[in-house]
């Protein structure tokens, strides 16, 4: 029940809102954090968003993945 | 979708995985726990153990809510929804939790008693705003994600003036469960289970931040990587930790700054310190009696808290003789060590609550572990 999920805003009526999760519209709220826009990504949990997504940093971890690491264990790298 | 596929990608799997191996000092041995349920999930559904050498291991923590919630709560949880005029409203994921002589939730509900499963803190508050003349419980449980919710439900149930709201409180903390862990005996004294490092949660850490962590890395010398709940964010962690465990640095390191930040949601911090407080103690599936653990309704709020309006007592109901869950949520022993895994205990007919929900352990091995070595075979032909 931890399983949470990124989505898109779309609407925002004060505390409420309308996210698309994945083709899925849905209400959640948005008591839990502040200046969330329309269009931006939010990880809703059990009907609330938890947090806003960083776009800038997502691309900084996904850039992190996509670096071979020069650092090797004990200097022969494993097979 | 975005956010979501990207941190699936099999290429850049492989990338962190040749990263991992040459990280890897063959010479030694890593054991890190994945406190969260979320990442045990996502380590058995992705096949991520697959990937890794084989001197990386993981050992599967306790982080699943309905997991960790004792038997004697789920009776009382029972017993509140055999009360005449109670609706119980609870998360989907306790329903089939297995209680004792058999029973459930879900069949107290098939007896006839009113238990409503909801999405949301909010739909449990339309409930009792729908049926005046009921008494409409919340069954709340979960970690610090869940209790914000709670805490909202509470106060608007306060602001509408809803006199037949309740909510029965069982939130409990990560950081105290991590803590305990650690001063266990069988990781301080006997060093049954050597624990080199843990995976920190993602959504928790969306909520308290990362300093909370930093403790463990100075108080027991652990590092700790906090990291989202896909494939990839779990493997980059994995190989945090390695970097960090060869450099000999135990710090709190964060994978998953898209969502985490060091303070983390104060907005969210505000509410639950409006409404709840400090448990002295608090027992826990698995783990026993851990001090400082949980949180309670504030006085000011016992209106609406459940465990006062209906005078619920302390029930101790031990664990099924045959469950390993116990030893299982404090990483001693794999859902494979229980004899009657898959056979008398299968996530249809669950004995322990280890194999209920998607991220309790045995259900989560069930599901996709168990034909691991099989399926590593057939990809070498
Ligand atoms: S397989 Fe079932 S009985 Fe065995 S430890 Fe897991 S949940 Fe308990």
């Amino acid at each position: 029940m931890c399983l949470a999920i990124p989505a898109r805003v779309e609407q925002i009526n004060g505390d409420d809102a309308i996210v698309n999760l994945s083709g899925i519209r849905r209400e959640i709220s948005l008591a839990l954090v502040e200046n969330v826009e329309p269009g931006d990504y939010v990880i809703v949990h059990v009907g609330y968003a938890l947090e806003k997504i960083d776009p800038a940093e997502a691309a900084r971890t996904l850039a992190l993945f996509a670096e071979l690491s020069a650092q090797d264990s004990a200097g022969e790298p494993s097979p | 979708m975005k956010y979501v596929d990207e941190f699936r990608d099999g290429a850049l799997a492989k990338i962190i995985a040749a990263n991992i191996a040459r990280a890897a000092d063959p010479r030694r041995q890593y054991h890190f726990m994945e406190f969260c349920g979320g990442h045990t999930h996502a380590i058995s559904r992705y096949g991520v153990t697959d990937l890794l050498p084989d001197n990386v291991h993981m050992i599967h923590g306790p982080g699943c809510p309905v997991c960790v919630l004792p038997i004697g709560r789920i009776e009382n949880a029972i017993q509140l929804a055999q009360t005449p005029d109670v609706i119980l409203c609870t998360y989907g994921d306790m329903l089939r939790v297995p209680a004792s002589h058999g029973m459930s939730l879900l069949k107290t509900k098939a007896a006839g008693a009113d238990i409503r499963m909801v999405y949301s803190s909010l739909d449990a508050l339309r409930i009792a705003g729908e049926n005046p003349h009921k008494e409409v419980v919340f069954l709340a449980i979960g970690f610090e994600t869940t209790t914000p919710p709670t805490a909202v439900a509470i106060l608007q149930a306060q602001a509408l003036g809803l006199a037949n709201f309740s909510v029965f409180c069982n939130h409990v903390l990560t950081p105290s469960a991590i803590s305990h862990i650690l001063q266990s005996p069988e990781i301080r004294t006997l060093g049954r289970i050597r624990l080199d490092g843990f995976i920190g949660p993602a959504h928790v850490s969306t909520i308290i931040g990362s300093q909370p962590y930093e403790y463990f890395s100075e108080e027991f010398q652990k590092p700790v990587v906090i990291a989202g709940f896909e494939p990839l964010d779990v493997m980059q962690a994995i190989l945090m930790l390695i970097q960090q465990i060869n450099a000999r640095r135990a710090e709190v390191e964060n994978e998953f700054t898209r969502a985490v930040s060091r303070h983390g949601n104060r907005k969210a911090q505000q509410l639950v310190a409006q409404v709840f407080e400090l448990r002295r103690t608090f027992e826990w599936r698995g783990l026993g009696w851990v001090p400082y653990s949980a949180l309670q309704i504030k006085t000011t709020f016992a209106d609406f808290d459940a465990e006062k309006r209906f005078k619920i007592a302390p029930l101790a109901i031990p664990d099924n003789k045959a469950c390993e869950c116990g030893a299982i949520l404090r990483g001693v022993k794999h859902p494979r060590d229980c004899k009657i895994f898959g056979t008398a205990c299968t996530p249809d007919n669950p004995i322990g609550s280890c194999m209920v929900s998607s991220e309790g352990a045995c259900a989560a091995y069930y599901r996709y572990g168990r034909f691991t070595e099989s399926r590593s075979t057939t990809t070498q032909q």
